[in-house]
């Protein structure tokens, strides 16, 4: 059993929970997730890990309340525990100096970009963030990115703070402000993900995106989460979770969720944002 | 006793639910023995003083001995004779092939009636289990010592309950959030019910091992680290990576792996949708693709799902399908259509990415290939299409790799099993030692157990000298 230490809501609909899992914590590396269950009957949900503290043996991650065993973590409060926290799964993200990196994060993805954000900073890296959201209101942590990027952009759906419109709006920053990243790296909804991996793409630098298919594992046994690279079949739980973004076959990606619609963890990783676009 | 008496050919049926009830409910498909029959057929043993049939046990049961006790009801003495040599006669009583094993051996098979050695281990275990009150042995004396179990599939059950048993103290760590590998997220209920084992695993733990769940080894630690805490390790991390065809189209919508549509269906008790969190979609027509038990399993899981028609699609021939005969026989009486010489080629979606048809040929047999099967070759100009909306692939596993690739110094063969000495489970790996799938490539849970066995006598060995 995990204990829950801390859980709030973000932002309306992100809910964020902090979780005593010493061992996980102890190890776990940025683009690394978990899997988690919320009761004994509930199906496994893999969540990508926005934080951890080493020393109190927590792990933080941030989630939208979709359907049946969210709605049922984001009713439960600290003190209170959940069967399953496994991980941590994955591959970590690739670290080096690689020069300018832009790191472009949406819904859960603002809070899932951190690890990684503070990783490239501590490598000298120079970071750009840039954060996505409908409206100022959904946009979160940029006091807590703030000491690891050079330069911080907000876009707005509705324009309400910052540039207005989406992820194409990147391009244009970037060539306002004179910016020519090395690396890209895209945490958020498939959407997300997509749009962003084809707008970037002309950049001629790998777009590493972290994917979220439907898992159930999340230790390769049962290839549920298979995804096209490069026209060869990857496993996103072991094989993953990042990829270049500009190899995945996105048209597969987005059609193969499609099978899963009904289930929570399908949602978790697609609501909101772009599902109004398709 | 009067020769007739003495060879008694009626081999007694276990009864069954009829195929056409069955074939739309979860429930068991063999419902075991009563104790008359039961005792009828263990009168039917010749209580041979060299019994053949225990050179076709891989873990070497006394088995006149414990059929001896059926047949004069004795039954703790039968189980207590069973669980000597087998710690799960509840379940090898249910999924050992005993018609090539000691069925296969036993005297009174040369007249094409061998006793039911199975059958009758399942009524012992199935009558302890009824007891209410499980005879739990005493352990040794504590040594001290250490031991890490990897996997919690039959080949780490094995090994846990043996070192316990001689007093180590053992911790076994599985990935999943549920024990029992294979015989929990593969094996339908209809034929091995998870409560089956659950107990087992509730034996073992009141035995004193440590579970472990929602661990996985070469993520959350090494075995670098592992060792480090323990003074030996054992691997059994099975085979489970899901081989595909490789043919165009599988990654359509309705396209599974057997390990999918399995675990759906059994560890997340899709069987028990709506209930239950994980949905399995009800698809009308259904392809198999595979001849072996896991495939036998998926079809008939996908009849009870609702399926309207399912098609086990083989290259060979039936004489070729590498199941179990009794499971081809249950898939047949339930309706699973077998297309048979058949090669699935690609398959073939809708404009919204969901699977529609199977573009197959047709093969015929040729001369016999390296395996001893005839060689399927394919008929030229002889492709057709099957409409389907759900396809499961179910051509085999290879090893899971994460621990091999987390640890260099492990030696693999170019399948990505580890290697090991066979007398001794040992590999390269000081201190660790392997068996079941994850050193054979995808077998039988009575060859895990076996390999499990002959592991924990080398580790033992081993913890007492020097550990
Ligand atoms: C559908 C199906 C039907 C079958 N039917 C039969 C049958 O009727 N009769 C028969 O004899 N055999 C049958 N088999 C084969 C049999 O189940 C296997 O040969 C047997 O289970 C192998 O046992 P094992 O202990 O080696 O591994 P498994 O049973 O595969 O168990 C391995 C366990 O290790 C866990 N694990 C893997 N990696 C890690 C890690 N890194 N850290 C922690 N844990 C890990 C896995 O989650 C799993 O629980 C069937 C197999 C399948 C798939
Ligand atoms: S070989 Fe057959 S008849 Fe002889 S002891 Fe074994 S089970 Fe009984
Ligand atoms: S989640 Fe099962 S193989 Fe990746």
């Amino acid at each position: 059993m995990f204990k829950i230490t801390e859980r709030r809501m973000i932002v309306p609909n992100l809910q964020l929970m902090t979780l005593q899992a010493p061992e996980i914590a102890q190890v776990i590396e940025p683009g690394q997730f978990i899997i988690v269950r919320a009761d004994p009957d509930a199906e496994r949900l893999p969540l990508s890990v926005a934080d951890w503290d080493r020393d109190a043996g927590t792990l933080t991650v941030i989630f939208m309340e979709v359907g049946a065993s969210t709605r049922r973590m984001a009713a439960m409060n600290p003190g209170e525990f959940i069967p399953t926290v496994a991980g941590p799964l994955g591959k970590a993200t690739e670290i080096e100096n690689f020069g300018t990196v832009a790191c472009i994060g949406g819904c859960y993805g603002i809070g899932s970009l951190l690890p990684a954000i503070r990783a490239l900073h501590e490598k000298g890296n120079r970071v750009i963030v840039f954060m996505e959201a409908r409206s100022r209101y959904l946009l979160y942590w940029q006091e807590r990115l703030a000491p690891y990027c050079q330069r911080f952009f907000s876009i707005t759906r509705d324009g309400s703070t910052g540039s207005k419109g989406h992820a194409g709006r990147v391009n244009d920053i970037l060539r306002e402000e004179a910016i020519q990243p090395q690396r890209f790296m895209v945490n958020g909804c498939t959407f997300l993900l997509s749009k962003a991996s084809r707008e970037l793409a002309h950049y001629n630098v790998p777009v590493i995106v972290s994917l979220n298919p439907i898992m159930i594992d999340g230790t390769g046994m049962c290839g549920v989460c298979r995804v096209s690279v490069d026209g060869r079949t990857q496993f996103a739980c072991v094989d993953g979770p990042d990829f270049d973004g500009r190899l995945v076959d996105w048209d597969e990606l987005l059609k193969r969720r499609q099978q899963y619609m009904n289930e929570e963890a399908f949602l978790v990783h697609d609501s909101g944002c772009g599902r109004s676009e398709r | 006793m009067n020769e007739a008496k003495k060879l008694d050919l009626q081999r007694q049926d276990m009864p069954k639910q009829p195929p056409h009830i069955r074939r739309s409910n979860f429930k068991e498909v063999a419902l075991g023995y009563t104790p008359a029959l039961a005792i009828r057929e263990a009168q039917r043993c010749l209580q041979c003083k060299k019994p053949f049939c225990m050179e076709g046990c891989p873990v070497e049961i006394d088995i006149p001995s414990f059929i001896h006790k059926i047949a004069v009801e004795d039954y703790a003495a039968a189980i207590r004779i069973l669980k000597q040599k087998n710690c799960l006669p509840a379940i090898c009583g249910r999924v050992c092939p005993q018609e090539e094993q000691c069925e296969s051996k036993c005297i009174l098979n040369r007249k094409g009636a061998p006793v039911a050695i199975g059958r009758l281990e399942r009524f012992a275990a199935e009558w302890e289990a009824a007891q209410d009150r499980v005879e739990i042995p005493r352990a040794a004396a504590t040594t001290g010592k250490k031991v890490a179990v990897v996997g919690s599939g039959p080949a780490g059950i094995t090994v846990a309950g043996d070192l316990v048993l001689l007093g180590h103290e053992v911790t076994l760590f599985e990935a999943l959030h549920e024990a029992g590998g294979v015989l929990t997220y593969g094996i339908p209920e209809f034929r091995l019910p998870k409560a089956v084992v659950r107990r087992e695993i509730k034996y073992l733990q009141a035995l004193g091992v440590r579970l472990v769940t929602d661990y996985v080894i070469g993520k959350i630690k090494s075995l670098d680290r592992l060792l480090e805490q323990f003074n030996a390790v054992f691997v059994g991390t099975g085979a489970g990576l899901p081989w595909f065809l490789n043919i165009p189209g599988e990654n359509l919508n309705g396209v599974y792996s057997a390990n999918e549509y399995l675990t759906r269906m059994n560890l997340m008790a899709g069987f028990r949708f709506p209930e239950s969190a994980t949905p399995v979609s009800k698809h009308k027509r259904v392809a198999v693709v595979g001849g072996g038990n896991v495939a036998m399993d998926c079809a008939r899981t996908a009849l009870r799902r609702g399926a309207e028609e399912v098609h086990i699609i083989y290259r060979r021939s039936r004489n070729e399908l590498p199941a179990r005969l009794e499971e081809v026989e249950n898939a047949e009486e339930e309706g699973v259509i077998f297309t048979l010489l058949t090669l699935p080629l690609r398959l073939i979606g809708d404009a919204k990415g969901w699977l529609q048809e199977i573009e197959c040929q047709q093969m015929k047999l040729g001369e016999a290939d390296a395996s001893g099967r005839r060689r399927p070759i394919p008929v030229a100009g002889s492709e057709f299409r099957l409409p389907m909306d759900a396809c499961i692939i179910a051509v085999g596993n290879s090893p899971n790799p994460l621990i091999p690739k987390s640890s260099p110094d492990l030696e693999t063969s170019d399948k990505g099993t580890i290697r090991v000495d066979e007398k001794s489970g040992k590999t390269s790996k000081v201190r660790v030692w392997a068996g079941g799938d994850i050193v054979t490539g995808a077998a039988t849970v009575i060859l895990a157990m076996g390999a499990g066995r002959i592991a924990a006598r080398s580790m033992h060995e081993f913890l007492v000298r020097e550990g």
